[in-house]
């Protein structure tokens, strides 16, 4: 048997442990035993988040392995411990507390040091460095008794020093020698817009300041200048840069970079073959880098070489995109041309504090390099097209500016979207955080996403967008992806329709003793509803129990436990008697009444107990469901077109009427909005809607999957100037198709840019009928517009639907614990208390 | 004291189904989870304080029975009241439950029933 080598790694810092995570990724363990040694006394951490843990996050938060991680592989970990020596020849190394630990090969991840300038007075109480969690704790212990602090520093690291210092509630300056801020990754230009912004913010900036003396009485009171100015401050944190931490390197007689830093190969190997070195102590090609993303990318080819591979670096980009301050700032590639005839493209965007450049190649056929302040949304597009060395557009300003509407699946997909964009708003997670825990963690499922990032635990909107990532993230990493319903089903959507549709399943007990597992859950129960109602059009109360709230009571739930009620208002036409009904019925139940952005009037703060009685005075009224609380049609949105509008071509109005009374009640995947314009100003906004129809002087375009919501886009055209009838039909094609293979709970958009093909090949089922199932579509649409009916008029005249109508299994009473205020003279909810019940009973 | 509060005919309350009830000021979601196996927590979603978990949907997780809170989805275990996606903020209040001669009975603390204080207090400060 062979023994195991042992492999030491001194350096506990983000890329000594990505090291770690590769070599136990790749299945390590049974070649090496690792050793690793931490100057810390934490285990690694996340440096590049620090300025979080003024915000209130934990170390515990900023770990990147607990300890525990490290025990489970077989890893020693020696923390809070110097490595002092290493005896090359008889291949050891000795700790401060006196190890002698042997190695077979070893292995430099020191990271870098603070670089402190030589400035008269830096031993003064109050002066700090920026680089440790222990740095943190003595800079926010320290702040307490201060009002003014100076970082020396205008760089990233100084920003993100002085963005801590600002959330210490401390007035903060930024001293920078040089003449604009970020003087590595931005030109003067951009520096100024970023100065700008965060001046806006209240913090001050001080350029073309070079520090000479710290001034005071045993502690800081004082900056003085070399130009004989002077900034009176409370505290100093110094954030002037880094250098290569390569002490043991030089010590240890390894050969050092001209910049310094601890030379190393392609192969990360330093002039001793069996010691290596990576991150920020290692000097490549005379180059040291003092980014993460380099750092990794070394521990990943070094991991594959120490197991056998002869991978090589050759070196990194130092692209980065984040957030200072809360201005986006990127930058890719070679951002410093000194030559004048530097083929530059700029966009100055001053109203918005939103500056763009891009330096071209001197033929202007490809990107070598750019920068981006105020607006970075744009970073992931340049980055791959600079990074692939594509040719750019003859115009390359375009770049630059919104791309237009396209149908390429690629340029909407979620894989575009930068990592700092938000995903969910309501616990600040981006996607750039989703995919760290989705990778870090081996996250497969959405709970576990969600559990690990609290992403999607707010109000929920972000859920389909963080669905896309993670599958995304999945493919990349080579797992199939499971497109399982959930875990009671082990089907997609199109799947599970098709076995119910085939052995006429008509209820969700039928399909779970089929075809799932358990009880069933709050994804598969509402997807089946759906899925039957798609199939079969039954009444939505006969499937008890695996509706969302909404559909359960056919109304829709708001914040306070209350309904809205919306009638159904065909195209946003209305007469004056029907408007004079819902008015009374408002005023009769003390509703609050509100215009929808469907054209439609929603009644809110109904009680549980009230919705029967508020129908059946609308239904008397000659009105019906409107089905606002379903996945369903919900409007066909129209303006009055030619009838009444001097510039209108067709009438859009009567068109409208025609569609939402032919879908009304068709359930779907999610809801289905439509629109109607009388002619191309498109004041019904049918662009952004699921269909949408604009009148020609020949007769209709048709455009579909468009989207207003969390992700705009814009629907595209599917056919143009084709008559009523072809509208219609290649509608009942369309839905009828989104409605048997659409995911559950996926708009018509997303399913569209999810789509193989896209939009040609929905073209060619729609119109050219390629799959040869226009006629079966055609048929099924049919059966479902025949069994509509108004579900609120049924269940009146149903004595056993109406019993769930009541709030109370044991008693008759309403609920106490809803309480309104006046506002504008209508309801609202009362504001939530922190002690409901306790509040409410002394009313 | 504890009190066993008769709630309920068996026959009022579908299995698979769910319901509220009120003694006083307390509102428990009641859950008929399956033949015999009952169920009763706290009506209060702990996230915003709104008397609406008995409207949620019932499912499982790995076996362990779960009620969904209809407004934002919220997990909840039926059986120990803990927040399924881990947050320690928001638990439930849970109850005992059981059967006799055909009813159903809960079993709360008595002072609950007449007091002002209500054990929901408990989480949402």
């Amino acid at each position: 048997m062979l023994t195991k080598q042992q492999l030491v790694v001194i350096g506990n810092g983000m890329v000594g442990c990505r090291l770690c995570e590769e070599l136990i990724e790749k299945k390590s363990e049974e070649i090496f035993k690792i050793v690793v040694f931490g100057n810390e006394r934490l285990p690694a951490y996340d440096r590049v988040h620090l300025s979080e843990y003024f915000a209130g996050k934990s170390a515990d938060d900023l770990t990147l392995q607990p300890v525990d991680w490290y025990v489970k592989h077989g890893i020693d970990l020696w923390l809070g411990d110097h490595i002092m020596a290493i005896d090359r020849k008889n291949k050891y190394v000795i700790s401060e507390q006196g190890c002698h630990v042997p190695y077979d090969k070893l292995v430099l991840a020191t990271g870098s040091s603070p670089f402190v300038p030589p400035v008269s007075g830096a031993e003064k109480k109050g002066v700090f460095v920026y680089r440790t969690l222990e740095d943190l704790d003595n800079i926010i212990l320290y702040s307490k008794q201060v009002k003014t602090a100076a970082v020396i520093g205008g760089g990233l690291l100084g920003l993100e020093a002085a963005k801590a210092m600002m959330d210490l509630g401390v007035d903060t300056h930024v001293v920078e020698c040089a003449p604009s801020l970020m003087p590595r990754q931005l030109d003067e230009a951009a520096g100024k817009f970023l100065q700008l912004k965060i001046e806006d913010l209240g913090v001050n900036v001080h350029l073309n300041k070079l520090t000479h003396e710290f001034r005071g009485n045993g502690r800081v009171e004082s900056i003085l200048f070399a130009d004989a100015s002077e900034l009176a401050v409370d505290m100093v944190v110094i954030s002037a840069g880094i250098r290569a931490a390569d002490e043991l390197g030089k010590r240890s007689d390894l050969q050092l970079g001209a910049r310094g830093g601890i030379a190393v190969n392609n192969y990360l190997q330093t002039s001793d073959p069996d010691i290596y070195a990576i991150g920020e102590c290692a000097s490549h090609e005379n180059t040291t880098y003092g980014l993460v993303g380099p750092g990794y990318q070394m521990a990943s080819v070094l991991a594959d070489n120490l197991l056998g591979a002869t991978r090589e670096f050759s070196g990194a980009d130092m692209s980065c995109q984040l957030k200072l301050l809360g201005v986006d700032v990127a930058s890719f590639g070679d951002t410093h041309s000194d030559d004048e005839r530097e083929n530059a493209v700029i966009l100055e965007n001053h109203k918005d504090g939103i500056y763009k450049k891009l330096i071209l190649s001197e033929d202007g056929q490809r990107l070598l390099g750019g920068m981006l302040v105020g607006d970075t949304s744009d970073y992931g597009r340049l980055l791959s097209s600079y990074q692939a060395g594509v040719p750019i557009p003859k115009a390359p300003e375009s770049l630059l500016v919104p791309p237009a509407t396209s149908s390429d699946k690629d340029a909407t997909s979620v894989a575009f979207l930068p990592a700092s964009a938000m995903v969910c708003s309501c616990n600040n997670v981006t996607k750039g955080d989703l995919v760290q825990a989705i990778r870090q963690e081996n996250i497969q499922e959405l709970a576990g996403l969600k559990g690990s990032t609290k992403g999607g635990t707010g109000c929920g909107g972000c859920i389909p967008l963080m669905k896309d990532i993670l599958a995304l993230e999945l493919e990349k990493s080579g797992v199939a992806i499971d497109r399982s319903l959930c875990e009671h089903f082990p089907y997609d959507r199109q799947g599970l329709r098709e076995l119910i549709q085939k052995n006429k399943l008509y209820t969700f007990g039928q399909v779970l003793e089929k075809y799932g597992t358990g009880q069933g859950c709050e994804v598969c129960r509402p997807a089946i509803a759906s899925i039957l109602a798609g199939c079969w059009n039954d009444h939505v109360l006969n499937h008890q129990d695996i509706q969302d709230t909404n559909d359960h009571y056919m109304a829709n739930t708001q914040r306070n436990g209350t309904y809205s009620v919306v009638p159904r208002v065909p195209g946003g036409e209305l007469t004056p008697d029907q408007l004079i009904a819902i008015g009374q019925v408002a005023k009769e139940f003390d509703l609050y009444t509100k215009i929808t952005g469907g054209q439609r009037i929603d009644l809110f703060g109904a009680r549980l107990e009230d919705l029967p009685k508020i129908w059946q005075k609308l239904i008397d009224a000659g009105m019906e469901s409107g089905h606002a609380y379903g996945k369903a049609l919900r409007t066909v949105k129209s303006c009055v077109g030619s009838t009444w509008c001097r510039f209108g071509v067709q009438d859009s109005t009567s068109l409208a009427i025609e569609l939402e009374n032919r879908y009304k009640g068709l359930r779907a995947p999610h809801k289905i909005k439509g629109g109607v314009s009388g002619c191309i100003r498109e004041c019904a906004e049918a662009q952004s809607k699921d269909f949408g129809v604009i009148a020609t002087e020949q007769g209709w375009n048709l455009y579909v999957c468009g989207n207003g919501g969390a992700k705009p886009q814009h629907a595209i055209l599917l056919a143009s100037d084709i008559d009523t009838n072809t509208v219609i039909r290649y509608l009942d094609r369309f839905l009828m198709y989104y409605i048997h293979t659409a995911e559950h709970l996926t708009r018509t958009a997303t399913w569209l840019n999810n789509m193989d093909g896209g939009i040609d090949h929905l073209k060619d089922v729609v119109i050219h009928d390629s799959l040869g199932i226009a006629e079966q579509l055609e048929y099924e649409m049919q059966q479902l517009i025949n069994s509509y009916q108004c579900e609120w008029t049924a269940t009146l005249q149903d004595p056993d639907k109406l019993k769930r109508f009541r709030p109370f299994l044991n008693t008759e009473e309403t609920d106490p614990t809803i309480q309104f205020i006046k506002e504008r003279g209508q309801i609202r909810p009362a504001p939530p208390v922190k002690q409901p019940v306790l509040e409410l009973l002394e009313i | 004291m504890e009190v066993w509060k008769k709630v309920i005919n068996l026959k009022d309350i579908a299995i698979g189904s769910k319901g509220c009830v009120k003694f006083g000021s307390l509102q428990i979601a009641l859950v008929h989870y399956s033949k015999h196996e009952w169920y009763a927590v706290q009506n209060l979603c702990p996230h915003q304080q709104q008397n609406v978990l008995s409207r949620g949907l019932i499912g499982d997780r790995q076996g362990e029975p779960k009620l969904v809170c209809p407004l934002h989805k919220n997990a909840f275990s039926l059986k120990t009241g803990k927040h399924l996606e881990g947050n320690a903020d928001m638990q439930l209040q849970t109850f005992p439950v059981k059967e006799e001669e055909g009813y159903l009975f809960i079993k709360v603390e008595e002072q609950f029933l007449t007091s002002l204080e209500s054990p929901m207090l408990a989480n949402c400060a």
